[in-house]
């Protein structure tokens, strides 16, 4: 029998970046607000230290930071004739627990959605006609614009302290930015950071094949920064310890470095660890959240009234806990009705490794997440599509975020995978190799989808969420042209050899790709396709938001933190200016 | 480790419903876990990591360590470049692994109903590590013995090793009922983190492997470096326990 606990008048449930703006938010409001967080407590003295953090193995193959597939894990399958199966150690994708979720462990690549992402339906009709369109792709437009959106993406890079350089201010472009983003309305609140050899020589080439390069807009700083929460972050100090990891220098914006030191100190707040929520209970009338039920460490279960329920955990879990507290219509792909689970997607990231001459000396291990140059030239709708046999793009990008030696996998074509010959090509590429990346959109597809699988259980008794995903033929058509214009960019280099690394053509849960996961409990203007209004609200709960990138109807070709921390932001300002004043739906069905 | 760490990364996972472990309750009573009104610190609360200690197996048996020692030599060999799998350590690194919580896949989803899977649906072995590498070797160096006039594994010359280490990547070897091709993913991923993870955890001795890449190791501030365009790193390699140079020769 759960034991029910005083009412608040506003949980939060997951308490990684979403959590921690919205927090933050509503408690300015004056809400007294609790956050329930299913892992521990982190902090960056006690749990990041520079004094150990630079450890390969415990954090990257022994996963320290990330969940446990042992308490919650998806089941996986590419398509419907198959059987799904549990995936029983993590790979493709890499969640977080604890506090400041997976935004401990990200590189901090930091990019705004194009306007075309937000209108991409009506904007893709417009310029290509309906027809363009395949019948099996649900393309949406997500009930925002870039318009609406672009004062919250200032909040969160000047939160977040991002170094970069703005390539189109008010309209005005601006040299050395990218010249295809949409206008903003101030420039970034550092300078980009200072390029290594490997990126400048990408650089180099890009422009010498007519591309556009600029530095990639980071979240490691550049510079010692103080956000406008008066909290200070440190200049990074390129150690390559980023993604996988958590910052140990202050240097890297997670909730941890940005919000949580002014957050935890007030008194209208209260984190609760340890307390993983296993259902959201609904009134008699399904149309009102009154509670969560939530499980402490010791299997102690614990019933939780509030007023106003905000979801913000991993997508995974969004989706999952809305499945499991049988909020919404789950979706179907046989006829395509239901909303819960749909445009599920993700991100396709073929690569080129450059081999260079060996007087280009790399030292692969200075780097950052986000040290790098981007070329913008072939994402969105950024170039013509005509002919092309798909849609959307994705930015191609020379990283140098790591040299760390258990990871790297830089050798040569037709190196045996191991023994002497693997060794000798490894050795002796270390220090003048490379690689060049994709950041592939994935449009969503009508047999791409999330819901509850019928055999496999978690920890707490409930069923397990089946992922059904493969690429499908737009992703696979890009990619075709992509490696062609990556491969361009890599001879630009002068390189003594280069290695193209494809992905597919099946979606293959085992090598670590991105945490790039979208989708499934997504927004827009028409409940009859989404799960949540603009303002990210249920529309069939009102009570009750749901965050994070769940909440995209399609991914895009970028990164998608800037996105979710813009998204919130807009979603607590509706709360705050709108929804406290009158309870209800914010947007009529 | 201080002990109370244990209990603060303390997990309810599946199958055990109920508990954590009693260190828990030592440190974190149940109302230890709000927190309200300031930032939480508590001294000796570093989340740090536990090193290997002593030289020696505790997991592997005689025979066990033998082939472990010879198929990883073979996958990472010595060489002109530097040091093998076997001098710097990797069969003691996968030795420790596999009797702590890696061995015994304490983080994985464990439960069946269990199925072969296609190649994308990835690991789908009821055994866990510890029980892979004991089954494993057990049936390589019956497979052996039956084939190659009594020998085991670690007897055979570098030649014959090496065909029986393609033959298990290429998943072809019969090893009555263990998955070759598993198994094989499994050791070389092993073998190479034993040969380039921190020396604190049994292999790359004396950072050896760092020192043959050129890798400068636990390092954490690069600001001088950023902006020498290539110009090689001079300073030597270091760990998170330190350098063997600041240990007093004995």
């Amino acid at each position: 029998m759960a034991q029910k606990r005083p009412s608040v008048d506003a949980l939060m449930i997951g308490f990684g970046w979403t959590g921690a703006i919205i927090c933050q938010e509503l408690t300015d409001a004056g809400l007294n607000v609790l956050a329930l967080e299913r892992g521990n407590w982190r902090d960056t003295p006690t749990d990041f230290s520079p004094a150990f953090i630079q450890d390969e193995l415990r954090y990257r193959y022994r996963d320290h930071l990330f969940e446990e597939p042992a308490r919650d894990t998806v089941t996986f399958r590419n398509n419907r004739d198959e059987t799904a199966l549990p995936m029983r150690e993590l790979g493709s994708f890499l969640p977080g627990t604890g506090v400041g979720g997976s935004g401990i462990h990200w590189n901090g690549q930091v990019f705004r959605f194009l306007p075309y992402d937000f209108q991409i339906r009506t904007q893709t009709i417009a310029r290509y006609g309906a027809q363009a369109i395949p019948n099996d792709m649900p393309l949406q437009d997500w009930g925002v614009t870039y318009q609406d959106l672009e004062p919250y993406y200032n909040t969160f890079e000047y939160i977040a302290g991002i170094s970069g350089q703005a390539g189109n201010l008010n309209g005005q472009k601006t040299a050395g930015g990218n010249p295809f983003e949409g206008p903003r309305s101030k420039p970034y609140p550092n300078p980009p950071m200072t390029q290594t050899l490997g990126p400048l020589l990408f650089a180099k080439a890009a422009q010498e094949v007519g591309a556009h390069p600029f530095p990639c807009p980071s979240a490691n700083m550049s510079r010692a920064y103080t956000n406008p929460l008066g909290v200070q972050m440190a200049p990074c100090t390129y150690c390559g310890f980023c993604e996988k990891y958590a910052c140990g220098n202050y240097s890297k914006a997670s909730a941890q470095t940005t919000i949580i030191p002014v957050l935890m100190r007030k008194d209208n707040f209260t984190l609760k660890t340890q307390a993983e929520v296993t259902k959201i209970n609904l009134d008699s009338t399904g149309k009102r959240a009154v509670s969560v039920t939530y499980v402490d460490a010791q299997g102690n279960e614990y019933e939780q009234p509030a007023e106003l329920i905000v979801l913000g955990a991993f997508i995974t879990h969004n989706v999952h806990l809305l499945l499991s507290s049988g909020i919404g219509t789950p979706y179907d792909p046989s006829t395509g009705k239901g909303t819960l689970g749909k445009n599920y997607a993700y991100q396709l990231t073929p690569g080129v490794d450059v081999f260079m001459p060996e007087d280009k000396i790399l030292n692969p291990f200075v780097g950052a997440g986000a040290l790098g140059v981007i070329v913008d030239d072939w994402n969105g709708d950024n170039f013509d599509h005509t002919g092309l046999g798909f849609l959307h793009g994705g930015y191609i990008a020379a990283y140098m975020t790591n040299g760390r030696p258990i990871e790297t996998e830089l050798v040569p074509e037709g190196t045996p995978k191991w023994g002497a010959k693997w060794k000798q090509a490894f050795v002796k590429n270390y220090l003048t190799s490379m690689s060049l990346g994709l950041m592939e959109a994935v449009l969503p597809n009508r047999e791409n989808y999330l819901d509850l699988d019928p055999t496999y259980r978690d920890a707490y008794g409930r069923r397990l969420m089946r992922m059904t995903f493969d690429f499908r033929q737009n992703e696979l058509k890009m990619q075709d042209f992509q490696m062609g214009k990556m491969t361009q960019l890599a001879q630009a280099m002068k390189p003594r050899e280069i290695k193209q690394n494809k992905r597919g053509p099946h979606y293959d849960i085992v090598p670590y790709q991105s945490t790039h996961n979208t989708g499934g409990a997504i927004m827009g203007a028409n409940p009859a396709d989404s799960v949540v209004n603009r303002y990210l609200q249920h529309w069939d709960v009102s009570n009750l938001f749901v965050v994070g990138a769940s909440a995209f109807p399609h991914n895009s070709g970028y990164n998608p933190t800037d996105t979710v921390g813009a998204l919130t932001y807009w979603a607590a300002d509706a709360i705050r200016k709108q929804y406290l004043k009158s309870p209800g739906p914010l947007v009529q069905a | 480790m201080p002990d109370n760490r244990l209990g603060r990364r303390g997990f309810l996972t599946a199958g055990v419903a109920a508990g954590a472990t009693a260190a828990t309750a030592a440190l974190d009573s149940a109302e230890a876990h709000t927190y309200q009104g300031k930032v939480p610190w508590a001294p000796h609360a570093a989340d740090v990591p536990e090193p290997v200690r002593g030289n020696t197996y505790v997991f592997f048996t005689a025979d066990e360590a033998a082939f472990v020692e010879a198929a990883t030599e073979r996958l990472i060999p010595k060489d002109d470049l530097g040091p093998g799998a076997r001098d710097v350590g990797v069969p003691l690194f996968i030795d420790h692994q596999l009797d702590g919580a890696y061995g015994r896949a304490a983080r994985w989803y464990m439960q069946g109903p269990w199925a072969k899977g296609t190649p994308t649906q990835g690991f789908q072995s009821r055994m866990n590590p510890a029980e892979l590498y004991r089954a494993a070797i057990k049936a390589i160096d019956a497979h052996v013995k039956a084939t190659q006039g009594g020998k085991n594994f670690a007897a055979l010359t570098a030649g014959e090793q090496d065909r029986l280490l393609t033959d298990m990547e290429a998943g072809t070897l019969d090893l009555q009922g263990v998955d070759a091709k598993t198994f094989f993913g499994v050791l070389w991923q092993n073998t190479k983190e034993g040969m380039f993870s921190d020396p604190m955890y049994g292999g790359n001795k004396d950072m050896a492997a760092w020192t043959m890449l050129g890798y400068p190791g636990a390092r954490y501030d690069y600001t001088d470096w950023v902006g020498k365009q290539g110009v090689r790193y001079t300073l030597p390699p270091v760990g998170i326990m330190g350098r063997p140079a600041w240990t007093p020769k004995s």
